[in-house]
């Protein structure tokens, strides 16, 4: 009863959205007020039917309804409750609903905090929203139904996959479609103004928090999927230029780029054709994740043929969406032309730069992603595009990016002068040097991008701070005077400082954790002792115990330095005996400057022994917390007053748009 | 209906399953430090055929041990990592290298980018020059708005509810 409930509800926000996607935008063409309105009443509508439907289906995986296709094939009664609960998007069907329903939490939330915007904007962009939802409610509906029934009900579920039997990839897919759909803001503001032919800066005012959001949520995301692989796949890799990561990432590229482009059209009424299409595109690029990793395309050409009804349905969509769009770019783009002048070498230019390298890096993934399929389907024969390619290609346009990072951020807008601003990254360029002379002590035989990543993280970081410290006038004004600057300086000023020097820190991280890995691989009998990163791992034992839906086979690792206790490790293989599977837990100790890591294998040898890999991975906590300080920064800026949503009030401009102090 | 959701399960369990831990075993590891650190690096640039997107360095599917080994063994008698490499891909193709190799039908790979990036810049070139020309223009005549400057003034009017 209760899912058939669900599955009505469903089809209802279906007939409402049909309604959503129509009437306002007439009403918005004829400017009749009762029309455009319907929209919000709508889209609240639809929210709270996708969210009812979303919480049967989650109803009926908590109770273990077997009698439910969907949850016989993805549950099972013996797991613990988080996986009956996270189990309920750890599925095809599942994870799409989960996907409208974000994407009627977007909706809801621009019907509930829309008030001030400009009526006919609003009616538009909602019914764009609308048509979104419309594609996909039909595609969950007519191809990927979580409702359907089981007849006769199974006696017991086939189980979750246990590797998504975990806290971080439990809530990986909610963030990572926040992300994904929370792009859809920008998307539809877009659209909406390309049907209105204007764009001004209070668009720009209220796309700019939506996009920071979604942004936010997806550096979440990945973040929570890579340090998932990291601990789980058992050998520390974080990062692989999987398809299905590139899925993620390319939206994430283009979504930062967006974000820096829509700061020139909030502050500068410029680059407003440039910025609605990188809109389509980062949406176009997130649609096109979910299609990658939902058709199966990725697995090989003929995986996409196991079920050509989805497949086809998904790439219509994207066909109709992402051209649909480029049809109107291409027709009304041309009439959104800019205002504000500037000369290349200004804050505009620097942040033209960013979107010249940050979208040349997602065309560069996106090519080498599809370029197997591409060549596969023109008959050009199978190609695999791995690592090497990606590393070959990325590091080289990351780089420049990092380094003009931090002059952009002290140029002046309209027009500036590059000799000052260098001048005043001097102490940047002697750290980043000292920073590149260190590792070289440390690591003789450091491989040149281990070196470039050293120093790029240091010029970065310190060049973030010489910019805090001149909006704070830290030295040129009294201390009293630059203590009350840094205690009044905006929430969006430390988004930014804090966004940037966490990247600063998060690449220090990636280099060493990619560059200096040392890793130790052996069998060991309980007794024995291997040396590894300077530490010393006694290997103690195993034994077997159980877990609430796995056997535990448990290691245990006494770890010292120098004969100092530093830490014990208890790594873990557990077997599913439901799902027939089993998984590594990584035991993990980190340290400032890098993780202990140990995994157990099989028994091996004749004397009780186990395969045992050990590894030490270098600065791996300077990576998650770099990227922790980056998503602080996105949330203190959300918090900015100028940024909350729905707030086009004209203040006199502070912060972000304020030039540096001009130089004495 | 049913069938082809056991398939996709079990299409996403074989991915999956084949990323669970434990490459590179012991008894395969090389006494010589040099020669091991060798075959690693020839190791990651090798696809694991069966995997999805895995070296066969991170693998530990049956058929990626057979080449970490095979690798191992011409390693030992004395080949260069080239000719290791030239080897597998004389048994497996080019779909063997996650490195794709510069040919006919991998010049649009390897070139997009910088021709992407090329392209980028012509454009915001060709971006400043126009606003440079516009701006010139409305610097030597000051007197008439530009079309630009007049949509903006009229959108800042509209703009103003106020």
């Amino acid at each position: 009863m209760t899912v058939e409930l669900g599955h009505f509800a469903l089809i209802l926000a279906l007939v409402i959205a049909v309604v959503q996607g129509t009437v306002p935008i007439v009403g918005a063409h004829r400017n009749h007020a009762a029309w455009m309105d319907l929209a919000r009443t709508a889209a609240l509508a639809q929210f709270a039917l996708v969210a009812m439907s979303f919480g049967c289906l989650m109803h009926a995986y908590v109770t273990s309804d077997f009698s439910v296709l969907n949850v016989a094939m993805n549950s099972h009664s013996s797991k613990p409750l988080l996986y009956k609960i996270s189990g309920t998007w750890g599925n095809h069907e599942g994870s799409m609903l989960l996907w409208v329903l974000i994407l009627t939490v977007f909706g809801a939330a621009a019907a509930a905090f829309g008030g001030n915007l400009p009526p006919t904007l609003r009616a538009r962009a909602l019914a764009v929203q609308a048509w979104i939802a419309i594609g996909f409610y039909l595609f969950i509906l007519l191809t990927s139904n979580p409702f359907e029934r089981l007849v006769p009900a199974a006696v017991d579920g086939r189980g979750l996959n246990p590797l998504l039997q975990d806290p971080g990839l439990a809530f990986h897919p909610p963030f990572l479609y926040l992300g994904y759909v929370g792009f859809s803001m920008a998307f539809s503001f877009s659209i909406a103004a390309l049907i209105e032919g204007r764009v001004d800066a209070a668009w720009a005012r209220w796309v700019r928090p939506w996009t920071l959001a979604a942004w936010t949520f997806l550096t979440i995301g990945i973040t929570l999927g890579s340090w998932w692989a990291y601990y789980e796949l058992g050998w520390g890799g974080w990062w692989f230029w999987d398809p299905v990561e590139n899925a993620s990432f390319m939206p994430w590229l283009a979504g930062t780029a967006l974000l820096h482009s829509a700061i020139v059209v909030e502050k500068r009424d410029t680059l407003k054709g440039w910025t609605v299409f990188l809109a389509i595109v980062t949406f176009g690029l997130s649609l096109l994740g979910t299609f990658l990793v939902r058709s199966g395309v990725l697995t090989s050409v003929h995986a996409f043929a196991t079920d050509p009804a989805r497949g086809v349905f998904i790439l219509l969509l994207l066909v109709i969406i992402i051209g649909g769009s480029f049809a109107l770019f291409a027709w009304r783009g041309p009439s959104l032309r800019g205002g504000g002048m500037f000369r290349p070498i200004s804050r505009e230019g620097g942040l033209l730069l960013n979107n010249l390298l940050l979208s040349t890096a997602a065309a560069s993934v996106l090519l080498g992603t599809l370029y197997p399929l591409m060549l596969e389907s023109v008959g050009g024969g199978k190609v695999s595009v791995g690592p090497p390619f990606f590393n070959a290609v990325f590091i080289p346009l990351m780089a420049p990016l990092v380094v003009a990072m931090a002059v952009g951020a002290l140029l002046p807008w309209k027009r500036a002068d590059i000799a000052s601003a260098l001048k005043r990254l001097w102490l940047a360029a002697l750290v980043a040097a000292a920073a590149v002379a260190a590792t070289w002590t440390v690591y003789a035989d450091a491989p040149l991008v281990g070196l470039v990543g050293m120093g790029l993280a240091a010029w970065l970081f310190v060049g973030t701070l010489v910019e805090l410290a001149g909006r704070i006038r830290l030295l040129r004004a009294t201390p009293g005077e630059s203590l009350r600057r840094f205690a009044t300086l905006p929430r969006a000023a430390w988004g930014m400082t804090l966004a940037h020097a966490g990247l600063a820190v998060a690449i220090a991280g990636m280099t060493g954790a990619g560059v200096w890995k040392v890793e130790s691989i052996q069998v060991m009998a309980p007794g024995e002792t291997v040396n590894v990163g300077g530490y010393d791992y006694l290997f103690e034992g195993a034994e077997r115990s159980r877990g609430p839906n796995y056997t535990i086979l448990g290691g245990r690792f006494t770890v010292t330095r120098d004969g100092r206790p530093v830490t014990t490790l208890f790594p873990e293989k557990r077997t599913y005996p439901v799902e027939g599977r089993q998984t590594t837990e990584a035991a993990i100790h980190t340290t400032f400057w890098g993780d202990l890591y140990a995994v157990i294998g099989d028994p091996a040898g004749n004397d009780g022994g186990y395969v045992t890999r050990i590894y030490f991975n270098p600065l791996v906590a300077w990576m998650w917390g770099g990227v922790a300080i980056m998503v602080v920064g996105g949330m203190l800026s959300l918090t900015d007053r100028r940024h909350r949503v729905g707030a086009p009030t004209r203040r006199r401009t502070t912060g972000r748009a304020k030039p540096a102090p001009a130089e004495a | 209906m049913r069938a082809i959701l056991a398939a996709v399960a079990v299409a996403v369990s074989i991915g999956l399953a084949a990323a669970t831990a434990g490459a590179v075993e012991p008894d395969e590891v090389l006494d010589d430090p040099v020669l091991e650190s060798r075959a690693r690096e020839v190791s990651k640039g090798l696809r694991c055929l069966v995997c999805q997107n895995q070296s066969i360095d991170d693998s530990d599917a049956e058929l990626a041990r057979d080449l970490r080994v095979l690798v191992r063994e011409r390693l030992s008698a004395g080949d260069s990592n080239e000719q290791v490499v030239d080897y597998v891909v004389s048994r497996y193709g080019d779909f063997v290298l996650l490195n794709p190799p510069f040919k006919a039908s991998t010049y649009a790979l390897w070139l997009g980018p910088a021709a992407l990036a090329i392209v980028g810049m012509i454009a915001v070139f060709a971006f400043y020059r126009r606003r440079g020309a516009a701006a010139g223009a409305a610097a030597a005549a000051p007197r008439p708005l530009s079309e630009a400057e007049k949509r903006r003034l009229d959108g800042l009017l509209e703009d103003d509810p106020r």
